[in-house]
């Protein structure tokens, strides 16, 4: 039976060899490996064969061709797969450069960005974010922070005032918060110290626009009260700051000033690398009646305030011209952020 | 404030103005001391190259009528030729010329230039070219008996000198005077101030201007003296100079010596001519309504029952007090005898009546900090022994009034300053007896224990009342600087609270959906809510800058939708902005009903765009509401949009823009929109999920179409389908929507895809077919048919 089955393998290697795709492949498997195929054929054959020797080298042969052709079937088809892989690959071949966009992300308004980096850089020194309201009582924005009707200082804020009339009240004593301190106040009023607070927020002045001046911008305001606070915690966190915000080649400095809400007070100045100073925002000592006005007693604890533009944070990081342009919702200016 | 350098240095030696490094060290100190030098002002140093010259003779050129060709002699003999256009000189003038080489104060260098090829070797110069003066008409001229080729400062005897322009603040009303300033530095830098009164000598007759104070509470204290044998001329040359020099113009000798006295105590004053002042006598008295008077600046000012006046015998008006004299009674060149008013008023009606009448002089910014009153009688001395330089005949005649109210504040108050409370607000232990000796230095007596000191502040400290105030003064003179920097506590963490996260999320989920953030203007003008189709009621700021930006806003949408014809008008179609900014609708409360509200408008799309906003804010802070399309909220289009409700609150508006509204903000695109209360979808607290196990059974999906009326939201059958397969339902979309005339008008068809599970094992035909007769069920509750597939 040898030749026969010779022969058989034969045929079906060379329709192996032929085989020019998977499919023809698997054509030729079903041909010649398939239950009508020729070794299957012969397969029915070995029972006729008597000599048991006979009948097992048949059979030793039978296994040895179904096994070359079994074998030379797996090569062809890693062969075939292979190219048709490599032809898929070939042809779609696609030029990515062609699929360039300018992306399409929004952008966040500068000022926010300015404003969650400040936030930031106070989350990591261990302050949390308060928050109040953009209409506020003639008492949380001046009253309570030392500046009693009639205050001289009142009248530096350019107030902003408001028709709503609170039940048993008067008009002229709503207003715009003119600055984010009443935040310090309605701080102290619900929470118990040690209080270490930012509050970031948008503020409102009388102050005809032009390119540094904004009837509508936003400050931040930090607040510790705690007991044994002294000015060298604040001019340490202050200095903190600096370095986190600006840079560890970033120093300041506080030099006295004058706030009806803090004692002493201090402006504080930012020194760049090169030396020069910059303005930057007023702080000092909580004053004891604003400590009272907060529902605390100033002998007990004491604390430290200090607030600055945020605005002028965006506008100096990102070199903006005049400041009204952050505020003109112009597509073209905000996507450049 | 101004601050002449020679002017502290006549109470101290302070520093040489030509010193550049002490006078950098000054500036210094004052900045450390808390009067902030903003700038320092060289003076007097002159433009080097600048020599006297003599004029030798002018004349004109015929080609150049504009110029004079002038030769001067600059001290070495020689003739030189210059051209100038400026023809007030003739010879025998002594002029600046500036050589050639010169650098000008403006830039300009002096080169040998010509005109129609006649060289000028140098240029004459005016006042204003040197800053001398400001005046720039014509050629500088110098005292002709002066020599040539001398420095021109020399020959003007102008000594260098130095301007500190000092920002005081207001709690130091001291520091708007020299001697204020002086006491300050001289304590900073242990030296000691000459500062000892020379008293004037009183005599001749007794005349006396009498004085009646009929505001008391306003006038603590009002005295007059009367000079006789006054002439009014110029002033020495060193007070016209001194005045010049610290920015005021010198008029004459008794004007000078009135500014003089207030620049350096503190001490506003006015001289009246006593002959023009009727009944010889002064009294203080409240304006009747509707009263006039012209003050000096010539303007006639209406007054009011709040405006104090200071009136003569006659009761005639003669100043506005503790702001400005009025014109009649003012000094002129007739005036031989002088009545001196020296007085004390309220900084608060000060304040009041300058602002009404917004009217700011040297006086009113001084009375309105508040003034020494105490520092009158120096300041009367003073008055004199200055006036009496150019007055050699000045006589101050005894019986000088001095009448006070009970409103004049003590001369000392006393207030205690504990040791530990120092210590603690500047977290450095100086010690009792350092403490003293500062505050010694600037006049606040103290004595006491080690723990508490007893502290008597000096008149010219208004502002100084408490202890903390003491605090302060130690904390100035120790200097902010050598305090140590120490970091509070290290047990404490900051955190953004739950809403605050949420918050920066909900941003990041717009951005990355491709939203930019805008920040339009909060307030609105009267009629933009109106137009924005939002009726009711909003609150106004009573005092705008402008009408247009009075209104407060109760909705997001009118300035977003400004901000999308903006850009629409500027060729950007199709922007997507949002904004997260607080509104304020008017409460009947302490404050406003302000609420943080979340705006979106996505320019050039349809309402299903906003819809999947939503859904993505929703999914994002997981958070829900339902779209409620029956009443689709003020200002939007009817039939494309819905409220958004969550229970029985209102959370806002989702879908389109009514085209009215669109068109009376001039946006030629529809826009999707979204407004919805932030504030509110912050509260609802994070949720936080358990796990479960993901299921391992088979899955399998089930297509199911439905017919139903336009009428019902899709999300009523939604709903249902959701119920009906119950816990067997692992997802279900809605994949497909379709109306056709075949289904008949108003009706389409909704195809959903439901993902089926049973997580105990696998779901049997019989069991699909049960959960698809479910649905069938509950479909024809809210009037779907299933379709047959």
């Amino acid at each position: 039976m040898t030749p026969e089955i010779d022969e058989a393998r034969g045929a079906a290697l060379t329709a192996i060899t032929q085989a020019a795709t998977v499919a023809d492949l698997e054509r030729v498997v079903a041909e010649h490996l398939g239950k009508r195929g020729a070794l299957a054929g012969l397969k029915k054959g070995l029972g006729g064969i008597a000599d048991p020797e006979a009948r097992r080298a048949a059979g030793a042969a039978m296994h040895a061709a179904r096994t070359a052709v079994e074998e030379a079937v797996e090569q062809r088809r890693d062969e075939l797969a292979g190219a048709e892989t490599e032809q898929r690959i070939t042809e779609e071949r696609l030029d990515l450069t062609e699929f360039r966009s300018d992306g399409s992300r929004g952008h966040l308004h500068i000022v926010t960005q300015a404003w969650q980096r400040l936030e930031d850089v106070f989350l990591g020194l261990g302050f949390s974010v308060a928050e109040g309201p953009e209409v506020e009582t003639d008492w949380h924005n001046f009253e309570a922070l030392n500046m009693g009707e009639g205050h001289p200082a009142r009248g530096e804020f350019d107030t902003l005032f408001v028709d709503h009339v609170p039940p048993g009240g008067r008009l002229g004593t709503t207003l715009l918060r003119t600055h984010t301190s009443p935040v310090q106040i309605r701080t102290m009023l619900t929470q118990e110290p040690p209080i270490y607070v930012v509050a970031p927020g948008r503020v409102f002045r009388r102050d005809t626009p032009d390119a540094t001046h904004m009837p509508v911008f936003h400050q931040i305001e930090g607040l510790v009260v705690d007991r044994g606070i002294s000015m060298t915690d604040l001019a340490g966190t202050i200095e903190a700051f600096t370095k986190a915000f600006f840079g560890a080649g970033f120093t300041s400095r506080l030099r006295p000033s004058y706030f009806p809400f803090t004692e002493p007070s201090a402006e504080f100045d930012i020194q760049r690398p090169d030396g020069s100073w910059l303005e930057l925002g007023g702080c000092g000592m909580v004053h004891p009646s604003v400590i009272r006005a907060g529902g605390l007693d100033p002998d007990e604890w004491s604390g430290f305030a200090f607030g600055f533009g945020i605005d002028r944070m965006a506008v100096m990081r990102h070199g903006v011209a005049d400041i009204r342009d952050m505020y003109v919702n112009d597509i073209r200016f905000v996507e450049q952020f | 404030m101004k601050i002449l350098l020679s002017w502290l240095n006549s109470f101290a030696d302070f520093a040489d103005p030509t010193d550049a490094e002490a006078v950098a060290a000054i500036a210094a100190d004052l900045t450390s001391l808390g009067l902030a030098v903003e700038e320092v002002i060289p003076l007097g140093q002159g433009v080097d190259g600048v020599v006297s010259a003599r004029v030798l003779r002018v004349e004109t050129h015929p080609d150049a009528a504009k110029v004079r060709r002038v030769w001067v002699d600059a001290g070495d003999g020689a003739e030189r030729h210059v051209w100038c256009g400026a023809s007030n000189m003739e010879a025998g003038d002594l002029v600046p010329l500036a050589t050639l080489g010169t650098a000008m104060p403006d830039g300009r260098l002096i080169e040998r230039r010509g005109i129609l090829g006649i060289d000028s070797e140098g240029m004459l110069c005016s006042g204003a070219e040197l800053g001398v003066d400001d005046d720039g008409s014509g050629i500088l001229l110098l005292d002709s008996d002066a020599a040539p080729g001398r420095p021109y400062t020399e020959v003007l005897g102008l000594d260098a000198d130095v301007l500190f322009d000092l920002d005081v603040t207001r709690n130091r009303p001291d520091c708007w005077s020299h001697l204020g300033v002086a006491r300050d530095l001289a304590a900073r830098r242990g030296v000691a101030l000459r500062n000892a009164p020379i008293e004037a000598r009183r005599g001749g007759i007794e005349r006396s201007v009498p004085v009646e104070i009929l505001a008391a509470d306003r006038c603590g204290r009002f005295t007059t003296t009367v000079l006789s044998g006054v002439t009014v001329t110029q002033s020495p040359a060193w007070i016209r100079r001194r005045l010049a020099s610290a920015g005021m113009r010198p008029i004459n000798n008794v004007v000078d010596v009135s500014n003089m006295v207030m620049l350096e105590l503190g001490q506003p004053n006015h001289a009246y001519d006593l002959d023009r002042l009727g009944g010889g006598s002064l009294r203080v008295r409240l304006a009747a309504d509707g009263e006039t008077l012209v003050t000096l600046d010539g303007v006639e000012r209406t007054l009011d029952g709040s405006d104090l006046l200071i009136c003569d015998g006659d009761d005639r008006p003669v100043g506005l007090g503790g702001v400005m004299g009025g014109l009649d009674s003012e000094i002129s060149e007739a005036t031989t005898t002088v009545a001196l008013e020296m007085a004390w008023f309220s900084s608060r009606g000060v304040m009041e009546t300058a602002a009404r009448h917004s009217l700011r002089s040297e006086a009113s910014a001084r009375y309105e900090r508040g003034v020494d009153p105490y520092v009158i009688d120096r300041a009367i001395d003073r008055f004199v022994e200055l006036l009496s330089e150019s007055c050699p005949d000045l006589l101050t005649h005894s019986g000088g009034v001095d009448v006070r109210s009970d409103h004049l504040p003590a001369l000392r108050r006393e207030t205690s300053l504990r040791i530990s409370v120092l210590d603690r607000v500047l977290g450095v232990a100086l010690g009792s007896q350092r403490v003293a000796e500062m505050l010694g230095s600037i006049g606040f007596e103290t004595s006491g224990s080690d723990a508490e000191l007893k502290v008597t502040i000096p008149s010219w400290r208004p502002d100084a009342t408490e202890e903390i105030d003491i605090v302060e003064e130690v904390a100035r003179l120790h200097g902010y600087e050598n305090l140590g920097r120490t970091v509070p506590r290290a047990d404490v963490f900051g955190h953004l609270t739950p809403a605050q996260q949420r918050r920066r999320l909900t941003r990041e989920v717009l951005v990355g959906l491709g939203v930019s953030e805008a920040m339009p203007n909060p307030f609105l003008a009267p009629g933009d809510l109106a137009r924005a189709g939002l009726e009711g009621d909003f609150l106004s700021i009573t005092n705008p800058l402008a009408v247009e930006e009075s209104a407060l806003r109760t909705s997001l949408r009118p300035g977003l939708l400004a901000a999308v014809a903006y850009n629409e008008s500027h060729r950007r179609d199709g922007v997507s902005l949002f904004e997260i900014g607080h509104v304020y609708p008017p409460a009947e409360a302490e404050l406003p009903a302000e609420a943080e509200v979340l705006g979106v408008v996505l320019a050039g799309r349809e309402a299903p765009a906003a819809v999947a906003l939503w859904d993505e804010i929703c999914a994002a802070l997981g958070v829900g509401a339902q779209l409620d399309q029956s009443t689709p909220g003020p200002g939007m289009h009817p039939t494309r949009s819905a409220t958004l409700r969550a229970g029985r609150d209102e959370l806002g508006v989702v879908g389109e823009i009514h085209p009215n509204v669109l068109a009376e903000f001039g946006v030629a695109e529809r826009v999707a929109v979204l407004e919805v209360r932030l504030d509110v979808l912050l509260e609802r607290g994070e949720r936080v999920s358990t796990a479960s196990p993901v299921p391992r059974t088979p899955s399998s999906d089930l297509d199911l179409a439905f017919l139903l009326d336009d009428s019902v939201p899709a999300e009523r059958l939604t709903k249902a389908l959701k119920q009906a397969a119950a816990n067997r339902l692992v997802s279900l979309e809605l994949f497909d929507v379709f109306r056709g005339e075949s289904l008949g008008v108003g009706r389409r068809s909704l195809a959903y895809r439901l993902r089926l599970q049973d997580p105990a094992g696998s779901l049997t035909e019989a069991d699909i077919s049960a959960i698809r007769g479910a649905c069938a069920a509950g479909a024809q509750r809210v009037g779907a048919t299933l379709r047959a597939q």
